[in-house]
């Protein structure tokens, strides 16, 4: 056998956790539907453990490829201004960006 | 002013890409008069099929005309100069909204074209507009569209199948006659099946991945659907090639699929070896499904294959890693949507934090399939959890894609069916994501492996439940990497071949056929 699977009862915590580490804000609805489907789901596919695999090496990618290059030319890019009319929010011909630094308390 | 055509053919819409193709370079109907028929069905009766999410009226008239502009000067047009094509809405094309089937994209104008997209346009192929899907690709239905749920034309209370339902709905029900979809774990195979169309999932890397909005990036895969074999192959043709712009574009120019789909057309199968995957059927799988199933293999014998069973041990782990690799990746392609560069952006009020604007416009605008793949995917990532989860996964996938090669030693193509079910009903399985997972159980690793496989409709079901309306299934043809013209060669040979005929009249919009 490979690698033992962690124990993978997903709580309340845990799914709180994750969603921050994902950057999502979820309600208290979502974290108790969510806590049991995402047991149910890494309950299931924990299966992997299953196989015994400890001498494969992993495929991350399907193509046998490995540093693509191409010749160094300058092309064009697209205008700014194309690219800024897709922003939610733009100024002086720049992404504007939500407060970064919190004021110290 | 219009032709003959139509009074010996029934309305345009009804004739298939070639044939359209034919009419308009015979002069025998121009493109713009096709376009229209097309705009005019979709407005006839896309309202309770919802197929579209976006229609482009504007555009497709004037890329019509551009085609019979060119035509009368004399020009040279492709072999698809013309035919109206409905475009999933994962493809980014410039001046035409593109969401993705998410909110977070609501709105947004794409400043420039998929590779595909530019390709379609070279072509004189005419984009019709944009169609509903699976949010970011998601889902086996259609039903995960932040939008609304689109319809199975053959009866509309059931799913198109999906991601790419919008796509096969549209095919299927006369809209366009031509469509792409992307594949990722079978979202162009099962709706063509469910949906009783053609559908192809190239070899990955054969088709341009530049302009697809990302959702598991060493999975994605763009391909063709129509409603013949033949049809299919032209489109795969004109989409297909090395483009600079993705890295992971195979350098080396693909099969001639439309010679392969014209030769299997006129030809039998005498001497190829055609292995059934004993572990793609049996429990789980709906009898009717394995009952169509075995008279397509029937047909392959009676078309002089030699037909033997093979096993793939590891095939029936391919749910597992593929539910861990494709959450994986999809959590890191949609960390992008960051509420800063495009779409949404909630909360921005002058006191919120970065973070926190971050984290409520990705609450806002993502549904809950896409929340529970990123968290899913959050997690086989964290640090503790990789091995066993995706480090793992990426073992099987190696040993998956070891099946394949072991069992090509033996056999030519692989075939299994498309999905263990034909169309269920809509609503019947959002509650539980694993229901809505095994969908893609027999598609998976063909996608894991990144090589070819072909849906071809093989004839009707009933689903079991006590419901007699017969519904499409799919024959899976699969083939090794870069060998896409022996998916098209046995698809071509079986279509000529199957008993059913090509496509059964679907059920829908008898107001406007």
């Amino acid at each position: 056998m490979s690698n033992p699977i962690p124990p993978t009862r997903i709580s309340r915590a845990d799914v709180a956790h994750l969603a921050r580490l994902a950057r999502l804000d979820v309600t208290e609805e979502e974290v108790d539907v969510f806590a049991g489907q995402l047991d149910v789901i890494l309950g299931s596919v924990a299966r992997v453990a299953e196989v015994a695999a400890a001498d494969i090496a992993p495929t991350s990618h399907a193509v046998p490829l490995t540093n693509v290059v191409r010749p160094d030319v300058v092309v064009p890019s697209l205008p700014r201004a194309a690219i800024l009319a897709g922003a939610p929010s733009v100024e002086d011909d720049k992404f504007r960006v939500p407060r970064i630094l919190v004021d110290p308390a | 002013m219009t032709s003959g055509l139509r009074e010996a053919t029934g309305a345009l819409t009804d004739l298939d890409a070639a044939a359209v193709a034919a009419a308009i370079a015979d002069g025998q109907a121009s493109a713009v008069e096709v376009t229209q028929a097309h705009l005019d069905r979709i407005a006839a009766i896309d309202g309770q099929l919802r197929a579209f999410l976006h229609v482009d009226a504007e555009g497709a008239l004037a890329a019509a005309a551009a085609v019979d502009e060119r035509h009368r000067a004399g020009e040279p047009l492709g072999p698809l100069a013309g035919v109206p094509l409905a475009m999933k809405d994962v493809v980014v094309t410039e001046g035409v909204p593109t969401t993705a089937g998410s909110k977070i994209l609501q709105g947004w104008v794409p400043p420039y074209d998929a590779t595909i997209s530019a390709r379609i346009k070279a072509a004189g192929v005419v984009m019709l507009g944009k169609t509903n899907m699976d949010e970011f690709a998601m889902g086996s239905s259609t039903e995960n569209s932040a939008y609304f749920a689109t319809r199975n034309p053959w009866d509309l209370d059931r799913i198109p199948g999906g991601s790419s339902g919008g796509s096969s709905a549209a095919v299927a029900a006369f809209e366009a006659p031509l469509a792409i979809g992307t594949d990722t774990g079978g979202s162009i195979r099962q709706p063509a099946a469910v949906t009783g169309i053609v559908g192809h999932k190239p070899t990955y890397g054969a088709v341009s991945r530049y302009g697809l909005i990302a959702f598991s990036s060493s999975l994605d895969q763009a391909g063709p659907l129509g409603r013949t074999v033949l049809d299919t192959a032209l489109l795969h043709q004109v989409i297909a090639g090395h483009d600079p712009l993705d890295s992971t574009s195979i350098p080396q120019p693909g099969p001639d699929v439309v010679a392969a789909a014209r030769e299997g057309a006129r030809a039998d199968l005498r001497g190829l070896r055609v292995g059934v995957v004993r572990e793609l059927g049996g429990e789980g799988y709906q009898s009717g499904v394995l009952a169509a199933f075995d008279a397509a293999v029937e047909v392959l014998r009676g078309l002089g294959a030699d037909v033997i069973e093979v096993s793939c041990p590891h095939f029936e782990y391919a749910l597992a890693a593929y539910y861990l690799i494709a959450p994986s990746e999809c959590s890191s392609n949609l960390a992008r949507f960051d509420a800063v560069r495009y779409g949404l952006r909630v909360g921005d009020d002058g006191t919120r934090s970065l973070e926190e604007v971050m984290s409520a416009t990705r609450k806002a605008g993502f549904g809950a399939e896409v929340k529970r793949r990123i968290m899913i995917g959050t997690y086989a990532l964290s640090s503790g959890y990789y091995e066993a989860y995706y480090g793992q996964a990426q073992k099987v996938r190696t040993l998956i894609a070891g099946d394949f090669t072991s069992a090509f030693t033996r056999c030519d193509v692989l075939v299994s069916p498309t999905s263990p079910f034909v169309a269920f009903r809509v609503g019947e399985r959002v509650a539980d994501p694993m229901a809505m997972y095994v969908n893609d159980l027999c598609t998976l690793p063909a996608s894991l492996a990144g090589t070819p496989a072909i849906s071809v409709p093989c004839g009707l079901a009933a689903d079991g439940s006590g419901d007699p309306t017969r519904l499409p299934v799919g024959l899976q043809v699969m083939a090794p990497a870069l060998a896409d013209d022996r998916c098209y060669r046995v698809a071509a040979a079986f279509e000529a071949a199957r008993p059913e005929p090509t496509l059964p009249e679907p059920t829908l919009p008898e107001a406007a056929r």
